[in-house]
């Protein structure tokens, strides 16, 4: 009689009370098999996967928030670096609301309205074929096979001007893609600083991309060669092109730059003993700054300031 | 604690060192040695793995059919070190960017599966336990000692602080940029196996048949 109503009070536990018995006779009966029994190993397998599995998905959700509050926070740590704002003790929430996400379209340079900047991942964009292209061979100097068709871009603003452009850079190493931001001036030419956050290269010498004293040389290089404007004017208006803008001029050289020498402002100090991260270095500098990265947008930023 | 756990525990450090007497792990003993930082984190995380890795496997010894007996050690250890690597995302992230994909490699570490293979399935799970934490360790001595080196005399830094202050920076000391390259930890293996076995000659094995004199003497 009691067991009965405890059936109808009860019915899914009463359920699970029959499984547990069942699973637990027949964790019994394979305990006890033989070792190599065909059922055993089976079950044994099975029921490691099972714990496996368990354990791997469990940690994964469980520190999921964590990792992407980090990720995140690294982001803006990374953008903060670059841009010359991070300095000691500031808070990088507080400090990075005077930075403006901006999502614009690499071919012409324009400002893109219906992309949400703040969801937007380029990296991710540049993997999916509805947002990307792919570069043909011969222009690929970056050696990074795809580019998402729009790129997210941070002004830092004061006073409703630019006072400084941070741009997401990628290109090929020795080892490793580098993904990085370079930081310019608002007048879009001048350097602030160059920051490979995420890269692969050897320890100690391509790996020398993020050591502080390289990183600083940086500062106050120009990107364009402004100088010889007129002559590539004429030669862009030749084969009908309305951009204006000077050649690229800035990469790395190996041994030390001679600061009296003339072009020392578009010259950085190669790594030492890392020849092909300093080329992969030059070219994604020369690849992003030139007319099939950022160049249409900085031409614009810079024609804008007169 | 009995003597076995002290032998299991002290035994690798130098004894039956994995590294040099072994010679397993050499793989990510090369890798991760050009900073002690890197060294240091890689060595927690093994040694974190194996001991877990040890004791579980030894807890599950006696069920375990020979016939899977590899896949199921590598399913344990696999699934610790992706744990391992979601808490190094999580806790330690920076540190976690520089070992990037070494963590994940700790699965191939011969000196995890060799403790499993070796100890862990024929003892029980605390004494296993003590011999991941042993070996662990044993590990941890030699990668840090390279590293020290390595850091020390290829960028005149340990950990990321300037000791030696370089020539290109207006110092005196000229850094071996040989150091810095994977070979360079293996002739440093190599000198420190030479010198354990100089130290406790009983290391040296005996070669595995005499070689005969082919010219000369016999007549």
């Amino acid at each position: 009689m009691s067991s009965s109503t405890e059936s109808v009070k009860n019915p899914q536990e009463d359920k699970f009370a029959v499984w547990k018995e069942k699973a637990n006779r027949y964790a019994q009966h394979v305990l006890a098999l033989p070792n190599d029994s065909f059922e055993k190993t089976i079950a044994v397998a099975l029921g490691l996967c099972l714990v496996g599995a368990v354990l791997v998905s469990g940690s994964a959700v469980a520190l999921k928030s964590l990792q992407e509050s980090n990720k995140s926070k690294d982001e803006k740590v990374n953008i903060l670096e670059v841009a010359g704002l991070k300095t000691e003790g500031v808070n990088i929430d507080e400090a990075f609301k005077q930075i403006e996400p901006k999502i614009i379209d690499l071919a012409t340079g324009n400002p893109v309205d219906n992309i949400d900047a703040k969801s937007f991942d380029q990296r991710k964009a540049a993997k999916d074929p509805a947002m990307s292209v792919t570069i043909p061979a011969d222009e690929d100097i970056a050696n990074i096979k795809r580019k998402a068709k729009y790129a997210k871009v941070y002004q830092v603003m004061e006073g409703g001007k630019i006072k400084a452009l941070i741009l997401p850079v990628n290109g090929y190493g020795l080892w490793s893609t580098m993904y990085g931001f370079i930081a310019l001036e608002g007048d879009g030419e001048t350097v602030i600083g160059l920051n490979l956050y995420d890269q692969a290269e050897t320890p100690g010498l391509g790996g020398e991309v993020v050591n502080p004293k390289w990183k600083a040389l940086w500062k106050g290089k120009k990107v364009y060669n402004l100088a010889k404007k007129d002559v590539h004017e004429s030669n862009l208006s030749e084969k009908g092109q309305t951009i204006e803008t000077g050649e690229v001029a800035l990469g790395l050289v190996k041994g030390n730059v001679d600061p009296s020498k003339p072009g020392a402002e578009y010259q950085v100090d190669a790594l030492a003993g890392a020849t092909l991260t300093s080329r992969g270095v030059s070219n994604l500098i020369r690849y992003w700054m030139g007319k099939d990265g950022f160049g249409p947008y900085l031409a614009k930023i810079r024609s804008a300031r007169g | 604690m009995n003597a076995e756990e002290k032998k299991v525990l002290v035994e690798p450090l130098v004894d039956n060192n994995p590294i040099t007497l072994q010679v397993l792990g050499i793989c990510s003993a090369l890798a991760v040695t050009s900073q002690m930082s890197t060294a240091l984190i890689m060595s927690l995380a093994l040694t974190t793995v194996t001991a877990f890795s040890s004791a579980g496997i030894a807890a599950i010894r006696n069920h375990v059919p020979s016939s899977v007996r590899i896949i199921a050690q590598m399913v344990i250890i696999a699934s610790l070190v992706i744990v391992v690597d979601q808490l190094l995302k999580a806790f330690a992230y920076e540190v976690s960017k520089q070992l990037s994909v070494f963590v994940g490699l700790i699965i191939t570490n011969c000196i995890v599966m060799g403790r499993a293979e070796a100890y862990a399935m024929k003892n029980p799970p605390w004494e296993s336990f003590l011999d991941g934490i042993g070996n662990g360790l044993g590990y941890s001595l030699i990668l840090i000692s390279v590293a020290f080196v390595r850091e020390l005399f290829g960028s005149g830094k340990l950990l990321g602080i300037d000791v030696l202050p370089l020539m290109k920076d207006g110092g005196w000391y000229v850094p071996n940029g040989l150091l810095l390259l994977p070979p360079s930890a293996f002739f440093l293996i190599g000198l420190l196996i030479w010198a354990i076995r100089t130290w406790k000659p009983k290391q040296v094995e005996q070669a595995d048949f005499a070689i005969i004199p082919a010219h000369g003497e016999a007549h």
